[in-house]
């Protein structure tokens, strides 16, 4: 950039009625020594005076970082000296060397917003003349080409339409989080490709994520990418899984994320795309890609985006409290999943009863004759929950109670007896199995308020170190 | 004119952000080959003459014709084309 006219520079628009109040200064200004004036919208503004510059471009006002107009700024020797925003006499006359300035106006006038902050022009004004440089190749589309069908065409999309990632898109996506864009987040399988965060956040604007859901998608991305959640297995299985994601803590309150009513639904924004996001990350810049390395026999429609929040009680603790959290921490829980199994139990009112009832549907996950093979999350409704909190049970206690009455004669389960071949290795004849492997078993508190109903999300057949272990990432700013 | 759109790869980048073309067969033998005629004047003296040539080869051939050159062909005869050939040549002429 050209060094700065040295003298004053007054940076002004004509529909800000401070500027018009002080237009007239202009020639006083002008006669005590170099005036240069930018003027954002309208060339006639101060017209008469040598100095005057259409900035209608706004790139005199964005290299000075013009926040309000109008402002006055004195530059000596090609450096900015001091400066001054909105009208302030002293300031003014200070600034300026003219002690008389404004003697007829009022001695304080706030100014208004600088045109390089109106809404959507930030960006542009940063990309056109700023530094930004992205790391990620631009695709440059056809003059004819409709943008939602070329990202169609490109193979970006999970089959539904996406948001076309522009460069304007992606910059303001980029301001939800603090951190760098080519941060690597870690390796993205199946493809094993460096996953940035500015490819995460490219995918992200395709999702339809606002920039404020993006720490809630890294979080989940960076889960993903952990070893022991095995992301490659879960995409790559023939069986049903695909991750998902259970939000905790104040993140998800401040974004919206539905814990309540039709939570593991349709409807809400936040849930919707923060696990599209993830998905399209896998997609994308894992190159996972179903009918290639996705290998599903039926997949589920979870794997378009499963995500919710947890509906937090103090009488319950939350899942991140379980997963060693404290209570105030945002967290993202990544489990490998399958679809949603209901529980209709409108009866029971005694806790003994549900657990026993709960025990009973979650014996049924992968298969009722197999054991220590997928974990689930059971989600607990409020009006199920309310049993248990009468009670007296916490949810540790719940877990115990179901552990209990999940253990079970291998002998009733063994391949072959009931006339079902499915079933465990006769090695186990004579021992009592655990449904669950240690740490296999989730609970989880959403839904909402009305609905004696609960839920399992069946876990990946292949839970545990040799499949997918579910995995708990803090959200950063 | 709309003003050129410019989005970001969000791929990982490992093939040609230019699509290549679908690979050309090497070969015709065992496929079907469309001729389509967009009704233009004389396209059929062309298509006729290819229908020749690759009828004498063994080769399986099927017409089609477009109800004007003017407009893009309607999607039940392009869903029709593509269900029916693995090649189609379209016939321009003038």
């Amino acid at each position: 950039m050209n060094p700065l006219p040295d003298g004053l520079i007054l940076v002004a628009k004509r529909g800000c009625p401070t500027c018009t109040l002080v237009e007239p200064l202009a020639a006083a200004l002008a006669s005590g020594g170099p005036l240069t004036v930018y003027v954002q919208d309208d060339p006639a503004y101060a017209s008469g005076i040598a100095g005057v510059i259409d900035d209608r471009a706004l790139e005199h006002s964005y290299r000075l970082d013009i926040e309000v107009v109008p402002t006055l700024i004195r530059v000596a020797n090609g450096r900015e000296v001091e400066r001054t925003y909105g009208w302030h006499r002293d300031d003014w006359r200070r600034i300026s060397g003219l002690p008389d300035l404004g003697t007829d106006l009022p001695a304080l006038r706030p100014g208004c917003g600088s045109k390089t902050l109106d809404p959507g022009v930030a960006e542009e004004l940063a990309l056109r003349y700023g530094k930004v440089r992205f790391a990620s190749r631009e695709v440059t589309l056809g003059d004819e080409e409709d943008a939602i069908e070329a990202c169609h065409q490109r193979g970006w999309t999970d089959g539904l339409p996406v948001v076309p990632p522009t460069r304007e898109r992606v910059l303001r996506m980029l301001a939800g989080t603090t951190r760098k864009p080519d941060e690597v987040l870690g390796m993205a399988p199946p493809d094993l490709a460096p996953c940035t965060i500015e490819k995460v956040a490219i995918n992200a604007v395709m999702a339809g994520c606002k920039p404020e859901y993006l720490p809630i998608v890294l979080a989940a991305v960076e889960a993903a990418l952990v070893d022991e959640f095995g992301m490659h297995g879960v995409l790559c299985t023939t069986m049903f899984a695909g991750p998902v994601v259970i939000v905790n803590g104040p993140a998800a309150k401040a974004v919206g994320m539905n814990s309540g009513v039709n939570a593991l639904g349709q409807g809400n924004r936040a849930n919707a795309t923060i696990g599209r996001a993830l998905q399209l990350v896998i997609r994308n810049v894992g190159g996972g890609r179903p009918g290639e390395v996705d290998r599903a026999t039926l997949g589920n429609p979870g794997k378009y985006s499963f995500c919710f929040a947890e509906a937090e009680d103090s009488e319950w603790d939350t899942l991140a409290v379980q997963r060693g959290f404290d209570a105030g921490a945002s967290t993202v829980t990544l489990f490998a999943g399958e679809g949603v199994q209901g529980i209709v139990d409108q009866k029971s009112r005694t806790p003994e009863s549900l657990a026993k009832s709960f025990a009973l549907c979650l014996r049924a996950v992968d298969h009722p004759k197999l054991a220590m093979a997928g974990d689930a999350v059971l989600v607990v409704s409020p009006e199920h929950c309310r049993v248990f909190i009468e009670a007296g049970w916490s949810k540790a206690r719940l877990l115990d109670e179901l552990t209990a009455l999940l253990t079970f004669d291998a002998d009733d389960m063994l391949a072959g007896v009931g006339g079902i071949a499915e079933g465990l290795p006769a090695t186990l004849a004579g021992n009592k199995v655990p449904k669950f492997r240690p740490g296999g078993l989730l609970i989880v508190r959403a839904g909402g308020s009305a609905g004696l109903f609960s839920a399992v999300i069946a876990g990946w057949a292949a839970s545990g170190p040799t499949g997918s272990t579910p995995v708990t990432r803090e959200i950063a700013t | 004119m709309t003003q050129q759109t410019i989005l970001l790869d969000p791929t990982a980048e490992r093939a040609p952000s230019a699509r290549p073309r679908l690979a050309r067969p090497e070969r015709l033998d065992g496929l079907t080959v469309g001729l389509l005629d967009i009704s233009k004047a004389r396209g059929n003296v062309f298509l006729d003459r290819l229908d020749e040539r690759l009828s004498d080869l063994g080769i399986a051939v099927k017409r089609y014709k477009k109800p004007t050159f003017t407009r893009v062909a309607p999607t039940l005869l392009k869903q029709q084309i593509a269900g029916e050939c693995q090649v189609v040549v379209e016939g321009l002429a003038d």
